[in-house]
């Protein structure tokens, strides 16, 4: 009995690996199906694009350069990390609530394939939210400046954000105990962007609030865009005429490693306390909620 | 398979021995025994809050106990591994998870997982289509989850609860929202998973008929320990639950209590002392609800009922003694 354990252990971890990517893709093409969805992936390009259209005519303070061009990048910075951080952290509380996680944990190695199929998932969608991006863009598509270094650049950021992001996601998910907290979540994230540079430059902000916003990945994966995306001229309106890509990749690894050891640890936890009756208990409380 | 030894011990699948569990200061479970073999349907029963829940979800281990001794398929639970999970089947009570994928592809998926663990003797997973036949899903397996009716959905839980051919299936409270029909399906679904999968099914119910239905045996859970261990029948007469005779005589209706709960004596005297007036003679055996209810309320009334299973040395559950003083 023993023996064949021994040997079936990595073979069942294989399987549930490729169940999970399995999982991810199945999803991914539910999600990209469905009309709610699908309105909300569309909604806040349309609204950037929006925003973008009501700020032409400016242009970023100290140069002629329009602000537009300077935002768009950083709403790419910003959307991989609320992708990854928001993305994660509500799925997790939503489906430990609705019994999700319970099914995973009564299957063997069914945690494994679970957390496959997320990442499969928050990265793919992540990068559809991204591909829509080219709503807003249009309006700038002028200021632009993309080469095949920019697009490489992007490449880097995209997948740095994701693991800078989603760990942490994970890890906070894991500490939610319902799903109507993700509310604060999501608004933590939101009351976040104001100090991390993304609608206007962080320079023209005082400097406790430029050392807040540089403590989050917002900050970093939209000035990781902007390096990409932008003529080298506009590095003066970053802090230490700097485009810092050393600092960059510094303080995303220091959110990826802080979520790669706090994740599994807080995610354990988690699971360890699923049971029949603590999702029966959510759903009483659901249900007497009134929702 | 492996496990089929020839002595009684090696076939017990589930053993529990003086299992206690306590959540800061009030004890749930005092103390509680108990064994099921290979093959056996095994009703747990009780009011609410008696502690069923959590001896099941300690059985899954899914809750750490607090003492005792447990083994599921020869593993303490608190430890059991992947493996060990694989041999395991959870029914769970499904709320709204899933929600947006199909049956057939949540099975599909689901089975996925249990492939690896497959054995010579046991082929993992479950073939897709003859378990949506079995749990009569075959013409929804491809509509999407969110679409099923209470009854589909509970046999989808099911379904996903048996997909990796479980040796050992937890069912709590399978049947609640069931109309009669899928009530009766479900239980023919039972019966096969015990007599032709050889699986061992402890199940949790409200549902006294359901469990007199399905149970080769019935454990009775009341202030957190096993107050009653055994057959229906065997409950039956240890709790000398009076079976009725009904008859019709001069155009009237009798009915007479037998305490002993063997009406052949009392019949015979009847019938022959009636002189041919006697008509639509009925007995009426001591049914699972009456029993159950004398020994509820027997332990309510503050009656020792603790210690009154005993499991003997062959592994074989001694019936219920103490009760009966």
């Amino acid at each position: 009995m023993t023996d064949t354990v021994v040997r079936q252990a990595p073979d069942a971890r294989a399987a549930a690996v490729r169940a999970g990517l399995a999982r991810g893709l199945i999803e991914v093409r539910q999600s990209l199906t469905s009309p709610g969805d699908l309105t909300w992936y569309l909604f806040f390009p349309i609204v950037f694009a929006v925003v973008l259209t009501f700020m032409r005519g400016s242009t970023v303070p100290g140069t002629s350069f329009a602000l537009g061009a300077m935002v768009l990048p950083s709403i790419i910075g910003m959307s991989i990390a609320f992708g990854g951080l928001v993305g994660a952290a509500s799925t997790l509380a939503v489906e430990r609530e609705d019994g999700t996680l319970l099914r995973a944990k009564a299957t063997p190695n069914g945690m494994l394939g679970y957390l496959v199929g997320k990442i499969v998932n928050y990265a793919l969608t992540t990068l559809f939210s991204l591909v829509v991006l080219v709503i807003p863009a249009w309006t700038v598509r002028h200021e632009l400046e993309l080469d095949g270094a920019s697009w490489l650049t992007l490449v880097g950021i995209f997948v740095l954000g994701m693991v800078a992001t989603v760990p942490i996601g994970t890890a906070l998910g894991s500490l939610l105990t319902s799903s109507a907290q993700t509310g604060l979540l999501l608004l933590g994230s939101m009351l976040l962007i104001a100090p991390s540079g993304i609608f206007y430059p962080i320079t023209a902000l005082p400097t406790w609030l430029q050392w807040v916003g540089q403590a989050f990945p917002f900050y970093w994966l939209g000035l990781g865009a902007r390096s990409a995306m932008l003529p080298d001229a506009m590095v003066s309106a970053e802090i230490g005429e700097s485009w810092r890509t050393a600092e960059m990749v510094a303080v995303l690894g220091l959110w990826a490693v802080a979520g790669l050891v706090l994740a599994p640890i807080l995610l354990r936890r988690m699971a360890r306390r699923e049971s029949g009756s603590s999702v029966a208990e959510r759903r009483e409380k659901w249900l007497t909620r009134g929702m | 398979m492996e496990r089929s030894l020839p002595s009684l011990r090696g076939d017990v699948v589930i053993d529990v021995q003086d299992l206690r569990m306590r959540y800061g200061t009030k004890d749930v479970l005092t103390g509680v025994s108990f064994t099921a073999r290979r093959g056996e349907v095994v009703a747990l029963l009780g009011p609410n809050g008696a502690g069923k829940t959590t001896t099941i979800e300690i059985l899954e281990g899914f809750r750490m106990r607090s003492a005792g001794d447990v083994s599921v398929l020869g593993v303490d639970p608190a430890h059991g591994d992947e493996a060990w999970r694989a041999r395991l089947g959870v029914v769970l009570q499904s709320w709204r998870d899933h929600v947006r994928w199909r049956v057939r592809e949540l099975l599909v998926y689901l089975g996925r997982f249990y492939a690896p663990y497959s054995t010579p003797g046991q082929r993992r997973p479950w073939d897709v289509d003859e378990l949506l036949e079995v749990v009569g899903l075959t013409e929804h397996a491809d509509q999407k989850i969110k679409s099923l009716s209470g009854g589909q959905r509970r046999r989808l839980d099911v379904a996903i609860g048996i997909v990796g051919r479980p040796e050992l299936v937890f069912l709590d409270e399978p049947t609640a929202g069931f109309d009669p029909h899928a009530r009766r399906e479900f239980h023919e679904l039972i019966h096969r998973l015990a007599d032709f999968e050889s699986s061992t099914i402890l199940i949790t119910t409200h549902d006294l008929a359901e469990a007199e239905r399905v149970a080769d045996r019935i454990l009775v859970l009341a202030d957190g320990s096993i107050v009653a261990d055994g057959s229906v029948d065997e409950l039956a007469r240890q709790m000398a639950t009076p079976a009725e005779v009904h008859w019709t005589q001069d155009g009237q209706r009798h009915v007479h209590p037998v305490p002993s709960g063997d009406a052949t004596d009392f019949v015979r005297d009847l019938l022959a002392n009636d002189g041919g007036a006697v008509s639509e003679l009925q007995v009426k055996g001591a049914s699972l609800e009456d029993t159950y209810m004398a020994l509820v309320r027997r332990v309510e009334s503050g009656q020792p009922a603790h210690s009154s299973s005993r499991i003997g040395q062959d592994g074989v559950p001694a019936t219920v003694q103490e009760v009966r003083s």
